[in-house]
């Protein structure tokens, strides 16, 4: 059972700021959504693998070559604020 | 007929022959367009000029006597959330209502080495998170077959204009069955490809080991052609497969005799529309009657598909979405003195509710305490219907399914219960979660609104879904039928 203080919890991990309205529908909707996965739990999967991915792939190497890049101007082009070469954010600290 | 109801491989002869230009083609589809497109409302963006400048250097080829290529002057429509250089790509998000990526996707890449004529870019589900195309950050789009229903989703413009004739063809992106089962509530031809078939780069990620670009169609000689132009290994995806794609027009057989097609119990049973059962029933007859071998097969981990889907599709798009943060592009929230607080606030702006939700159902199967309960669960279950499906193709050529419980719903009537609208996709995710390709054709109607058969394969089996769709297709006239706009 999920409560709204596990809401904001989860909020604040998802870097989510949600108003009471909010909070209060997604605390019934999730419990709505995570009782229908319940059902996963009368499965008994002890001796199954995980499938997070169904190619059998491992990893994927390329010779370590310099190759093309955007250029800045381009890479800049969508920030929302620059000054010069750099994207400007609100104060870090 | 008029042009911008043809096929591209109809169009592509009246082109080579030069009874009719590119730029005629182009113009033809930009004036339906202009008539229809109120009520529709397929589109996000019209790339009209740089359409019909494409459209006359294919007319320059031509009339220099060159061979171009089967999409040459072909005008497509692309999917909002594939990534087209210079031309906004939004995904109906408010998040990215002003982001202008920098390069193609490599799908974009392959289609303009064709030369085919991007006509704009397609409403849809935000970040492809819906099944009716009313989550859109922006508008609304409404099915062509009855304005006051949704066309699907996410892929719902997409599937709009193709079933409008306000584009000949059109590429989506399907997760769960966002090109499937638009397709089947418009009546067009929609396929999923195999996951690896086609290259993810520049398609926004929604949920990684998922997502897979395929074709929308008229008709399924143009799903080859589509297919043929956009597969293939590409180095820019990692999860690209290194595989000979084939030429899947020698597919295009109208013959089935001797295939073996099992249809899932489970698919013709809970949840399923009487009248869309009967349509169906009806096909497999079609089918039969044509030397199929059709018999009853099952599926015994079906019903945990949707349980496993909604808690690894949220759990991937809650870590591909962290990357929305206002900082390098789209949307920023002005209100913040502080970094997080710019964060939290451009995010809870941009974000519409579904996908709000989504992440934070995402990020609470993820959370320390409760992975292993709920997304590590689901991985394992994924395992034991993929076993499913390896099981059923070592018996059967194809499976065979409805593509949607429904036809159409109501604008509206899904909206307020995640649950419900999360069943539309009840036939079409297991699918994704297996990796293998699926295809939804027209086969029907209820009430005047299209019904769509689902054709699944082994993977890297699209060569026999073409064969079984297309010989369906020669055998009846459900894909000649459009709607009276």
């Amino acid at each position: 059972m999920i409560t709204k203080k596990d809401v904001e919890h989860v909020a604040l991990l998802a870097r989510l700021k949600l108003n009471e309205e909010e909070k209060e529908m997604y605390t019934r909707q999730l419990n709505d959504i995570l009782k229908y996965a319940q059902k996963l739990q009368q499965l008994d999967t002890d001796a199954v693998e995980p499938t997070a991915h169904v190619l059998p792939i491992k990893n994927v190497f390329r010779e370590d070559e310099v190759g093309d890049h955007l250029p800045n101007d381009k890479a800049l082009a969508n920030a929302p604020e620059k000054e010069g070469n750099y994207i400007k954010v609100p104060k870090i600290m | 007929m008029s042009l911008n109801q043809m096929t591209a491989h109809e169009l592509h002869e009246l082109m080579m022959k030069k009874e009719v230009s590119a730029e005629e083609i182009t113009k033809a589809v930009y004036d339906r367009i202009d008539k229809v497109e109120d009520k529709v409302k397929s589109y996000i963006t019209l790339t009209r000029e740089q359409a019909l400048e494409t459209a006359r250097k294919v007319d320059e080829k031509i009339a220099a006597g060159d061979k171009v290529p089967p999409l040459a002057g072909i005008p497509i429509a692309i999917k909002d959330n594939i990534c087209t250089s210079g031309v906004k790509t939004t995904c109906a998000s408010k998040i990215l209502y002003n982001f202008v990526p920098p390069y193609n996707a490599t799908v974009m890449e392959k289609l303009n080495s064709q030369q085919a004529v991007m006509v704009g870019k397609t409403n849809m589900d935000e970040f492809a998170m819906g099944s009716s195309t009313e989550n859109s950050g922006f508008h609304v789009t409404r099915n062509p077959w009855d304005t006051e229903r949704v066309p699907g989703g996410s892929s719902g413009g997409s599937a709009a204009a193709v079933a409008a004739d306000e584009c000949i063809a059109a590429l989506g992106s399907d997760t769960g069955g966002s090109i499937r089962q638009p397709a089947a509530l418009c009546g067009v031809v929609g396929m999923k490809p195999t996951y690896g078939a086609v290259s993810r780069y520049g398609l926004v990620a929604f949920a990684s080991s998922l997502d897979q670009i395929g074709p929308f169609t008229k008709d399924v000689t143009d799903c080859a052609l589509v297919l043929n132009a956009i597969c293939g290994h590409d180095p820019m995806d990692s999860t690209s497969v290194k595989y000979s794609v084939p030429d899947y027009t020698q597919y295009l057989q109208n013959d089935v005799r001797g295939l073996k097609i099992g249809v899932p119990k489970e698919f013709m049973a809970e949840g399923l529309n009487p009248e869309v059962r009967k349509v169906v029933e009806e096909a497999i007859a079609t089918l039969s009657n044509l030397g199929a071998v059709v018999e009853e097969t099952s599926l015994p981990h079906t019903e945990y598909a949707l349980p496993v889907y909604y808690i690894i599709a949220p759990a991937e798009a809650s870590s591909n979405l962290a990357r929305y943060d206002g900082v390098r592009y789209g949307y920023r929230s002005v209100e913040a003195d502080d970094v997080v607080e710019m964060f939290m606030r451009s995010r809870s702006e941009g974000f519409g509710e579904e996908v709000k939700r989504r992440i934070m159902l995402g990020t609470y199967a993820l959370s320390a305490g409760y992975y292993d309960a709920y997304y590590n669960k689901a991985l394992k279950v994924r395992t034991l219907i993929k076993q499913d499906f390896d099981k059923a193709f070592e018996k059967y050529d194809l499976l065979l399914s409805p593509t949607a419980p429904g036809p159409a719903f109501k604008i509206g009537e899904n909206i307020d219960d995640p649950v419900q609208m999360y069943l539309q996709d009840i036939f079409t995710l297991s699918v994704n979660l297996a990796g293998i390709p699926g295809i939804s054709i027209p086969c029907g109607f209820v009430n005047g609104l299209p019904v769509g058969l689902q054709f699944m394969a082994k993977p890297f089996g699209e060569g026999t879904l073409l064969r079984a769709a297309y010989t369906f297709e020669q055998n009846t006239e459900f894909n000649r039928q459009r709607p009276a706009l």
